[in-house]
């Protein structure tokens, strides 16, 4: 048997997820007990750590000290940014997202859970469902988070009581009730201690569910459950016209990513905006031919007919069209320290388009944390509202909460080129 | 009650959706930016890149062109490594010099033998301005160190080429934002998301070819700070120092004079990917001179326009 085969087997897959509370909650120990209890945190960043930790005045390894990043937080003692870090089990890979718990910084959260499908939200079990529970929950929610882990930490400060994690529980409930939220589960852990974060510990026992790990390691992966329609945003098209292979003078190859669904060779497609029709002749990657191309593949189409086509376009499966639009209605979350100027034209960028786009109306402000609807005019950092645009192009457009791909938009500002907004379209 | 259970779709394998990302990632360079360049070391997350933009721009040609800046410390086979390489790809490969800055005056060392990884911030921006680059593609991973884990994976510079960190662009969904004025640029960096082990099973799936240093070999070493320091024309032995003659393998290649190597009998990528899957010690505490000054020096020297 060679080395390769006696690695553990990744064999599902990758899973992104974010992590959500404040210095207090002991999110930082939380993803340090992760890290460590999983055997990725390496002997020399430890020794990095000890020494640090001795400079701090503190008598054990803090963990929180893995999870900081920059001087300036350092200093601070405090998470201003988001953080990635990575883990791998014998079954999968792990990317962690760490976000920041502080108001000011709902656009690094925002940002963060772009990308997750898993949140953990965190509880201090002395504290139960504070204002910040709800701005995180919802925050997750609007970006579509599928799955939320309600992880009540420090237990050890509450005696391992049971009583106080079920009302926790049911407070919870209630409230994400109001939302919509789904699929929640509730974990009770101590992360200084590390009870069922990996190992059970003993004094949990009343609890029979799996450990916080066991839950990340059967969540389902993205790509597990997406919207199934075929959408593939052309990023680049491949014309090797001067090729020494004179085989290659007419090649056309189609290049993106499969955002969602699958394709197969001999499909019938549209092409959007411009509603050609053609079928799939090839699918390539690096000159090895596939039969099908799932969700998330990096492909190579090819099509029988010579249709034009340029980075921008879409295509899709005949009959699944998206909706191509000159006006869009979304929550945006603005991210500028700029506020928003109504009166200023912006660049929205959709998938692989590009396009101007006026503010139509801005229909109200929501206050996250009492989720209440407010009159606003103009938006400012960590602002989020409900507006509408008018688009110089069209785009072809899902519905967000159908489609976190196609219904997914930056606001840039053309004079900074900063990004100064992100939108998720109803 | 939660749904936290396995749905029977078809899906990617940790690698294949981290190949996955990094070909996306090479596109949208392409797709839109004018004038990138792709920087290539010889060293193995740049072969892996390598091998990511054929996957993602093949039968065309690469849409940029490879940049080496050449410190001058090198190992010869890293050298050699990447002239036949970018040879076998018929790719244009344009290499800049430390050396060359240093006649310039432009870099001024403190002393002849000084490590020069940090001086090469200097040659790649003078470089940068010679092309008008806007976007520079990079092998570097969050994973490596600190101040990397929160980089973006479009990273912007101003033209003098700084990272401020405290003000880096938002970056959500996979909706990168690569628009510079003139004389700034994006760094680009397509692996963020690998591990050193993802790297190292990577190569093995595509049986990527390595310059010989990665594997183990026998140097003359001498033991310095709880590091091998290899005994080389730039790196000779001082007075009383011990040369041990030891097995021994890189796990990344740079300035000679700050790159060591560790002690190891793995001479086949397999053999590696068992020791890096054991292995208890990350890569650049290990192996990085340079970068054990202070816990804060990496994100130092990327503020002045390190990579």
């Amino acid at each position: 048997m060679s080395a390769i085969e006696r690695l553990p087997e990744i064999d599902n897959g990758l899973l992104r997820f974010l992590t959500c509370g404040s210095v207090d909650d002991g999110k930082s120990t939380l993803i340090g007990r992760l890290l460590y209890d999983t055997k990725a945190i390496l002997a020399d960043t430890l020794h990095a750590i000890a020494r640090t930790s001795e400079r701090r005045g503190l008598e054990a390894v803090d963990l929180s000290l893995l999870t900081d990043g920059l001087q300036a937080e350092r200093e601070q003692g405090i998470t201003i940014d988001v953080t990635y870090r990575y883990f791998t089990t014998g079954r999968r890979k792990y990317i962690v997202a760490d976000a920041p718990g502080h108001e000011q910084y709902t656009r690094n959260m925002v940002t963060a859970a772009s990308t997750a499908n898993l949140a953990i939200i965190l509880i201090d079990a002395r504290k139960g469902v504070l204002t910040q529970t709800r701005r995180h929950s919802y925050l997750a929610y609007l970006l579509g988070i599928p799955h939320i882990v309600v992880a009540i930490n420090k237990m050890d400060l509450v005696d391992y009581d049971q009583a106080t994690f079920e009302r926790i529980r049911a407070d919870y409930l209630e409230f994400a009730a109001t939302l919509g939220i789904g699929d929640v589960s509730f974990i009770p852990l101590s992360a200084l201690n590390g009870d069922m974060i990996v190992d059970r510990g003993e004094r949990i026992d009343w609890y029979q569910g799996p450990t916080l790990l066991g839950m990340l390691e059967h969540a389902p992966a993205a790509h597990c459950e997406r919207d199934e329609r075929f959408r593939f945003p052309v990023q680049f098209v491949c014309r090797p016209q001067r090729s020494a292979d004179l085989q290659l003078h007419d090649y056309r190859g189609f290049m993106g990513r499969v955002e969602s669904g699958e394709i197969g060779v001999g499909d019938e497609v549209l092409i959007l905006p411009s509603e050609k029709r053609s079928r799939v002749k090839a699918i390539e990657i690096h000159g090895r031919s596939l039969p099908r191309a799932i969700a998330e593949q990096s492909v190579t189409l090819l099509l029988e007919d010579e249709v034009d086509i340029s980075r921008g376009d879409m295509i899709v499966r005949t009959g699944e069209s998206t909706l191509v639009t000159r006006r869009i209605e979304a929550m945006l979350c603005w991210l500028g320290e700029t506020p928003l100027d109504p009166q200023r034209k912006y660049l929205i960028r959709q998938t692989t388009r590009e396009t101007r786009a006026a503010i139509e109306a801005i229909g109200y402000r929501l206050d996250i944390n009492t989720l209440q609807r407010l009159p606003a005019e103009r938006l400012g950092m960590n602002d989020i509202a409900r507006a509408s645009f008018k688009l110089a192009q069209p785009l072809c457009v899902d519905p967000y909460a159908d489609n976190r791909s196609t219904g997914a938009f930056i606001v840039i500002d053309e004079t900074t080129n900063n990004t100064v907004g992100a939108g998720m379209i109803l | 009650m939660s749904a936290l259970t396995l749905q029977p779709h078809a899906s990617l394998s940790h690698l294949d959706w981290l190949e996955s990302e990094s070909i996306h990632i090479l596109r949208e360079v392409a797709g839109q930016c004018a004038n990138p360049v792709l920087l290539f070391s010889g060293g193995k997350d740049s072969l892996v890149l390598l091998r990511l933009a054929e996957k993602a721009f093949r039968p065309g040609r690469f849409p940029f062109p490879l940049l080496n800046i050449d410190t001058g410390h090198n190992y010869s086979e890293v050298i050699d490594f990447r002239d036949f390489r970018a040879c076998q790809l018929n790719e244009r490969l344009i290499v800049r010099s430390v050396e060359d800055s240093i006649r310039r005056g432009t870099v001024v060392l403190k002393s002849p033998d000084e490590p020069r990884n940090k001086h090469q911030s200097v040659t790649l921006l003078e470089a940068i301005e010679e092309f008008g680059f806007d976007c520079c593609i990079g092998g570097a991973r969050r994973d490596e160190e600190k101040a990397r884990a929160k980089e973006r994976i479009f990273s912007f510079r101003d033209e003098f080429g700084q990272w401020d960190p405290k003000n880096q662009r938002s970056e959500l969904w996979d909706l990168y934002n690569a628009r510079v004025h003139k004389g700034e640029n994006i760094r680009a960096f397509p692996i963020s998301n690998w591990t050193e082990l993802d790297v190292w099973q990577y190569i093995a799936r595509e049986q990527i070819e390595l310059p010989a240093i990665y594997f183990a070999h026998k140097r003359a070493v001498v033991r310095r700070g709880g590091l091998l320091q290899p005994v080389t024309e730039l790196t000779p032995a001082r007075a009383g120092d011990v040369v041990e003659e030891l097995s021994v393998r890189f796990r990344t290649v740079g300035d000679i004079t700050c790159t060591a190597p560790v002690e190891s009998v793995a001479d086949t990528i397999a053999r590696i990917i068992e020791e890096t899957a054991a292995t208890t010690i990350t890569e650049r505490g290990e192996t990085r001179l340079d970068d054990q000054t202070s816990e804060a020096s990496m994100e130092q020297r990327k503020k002045e326009g390190y990579f």
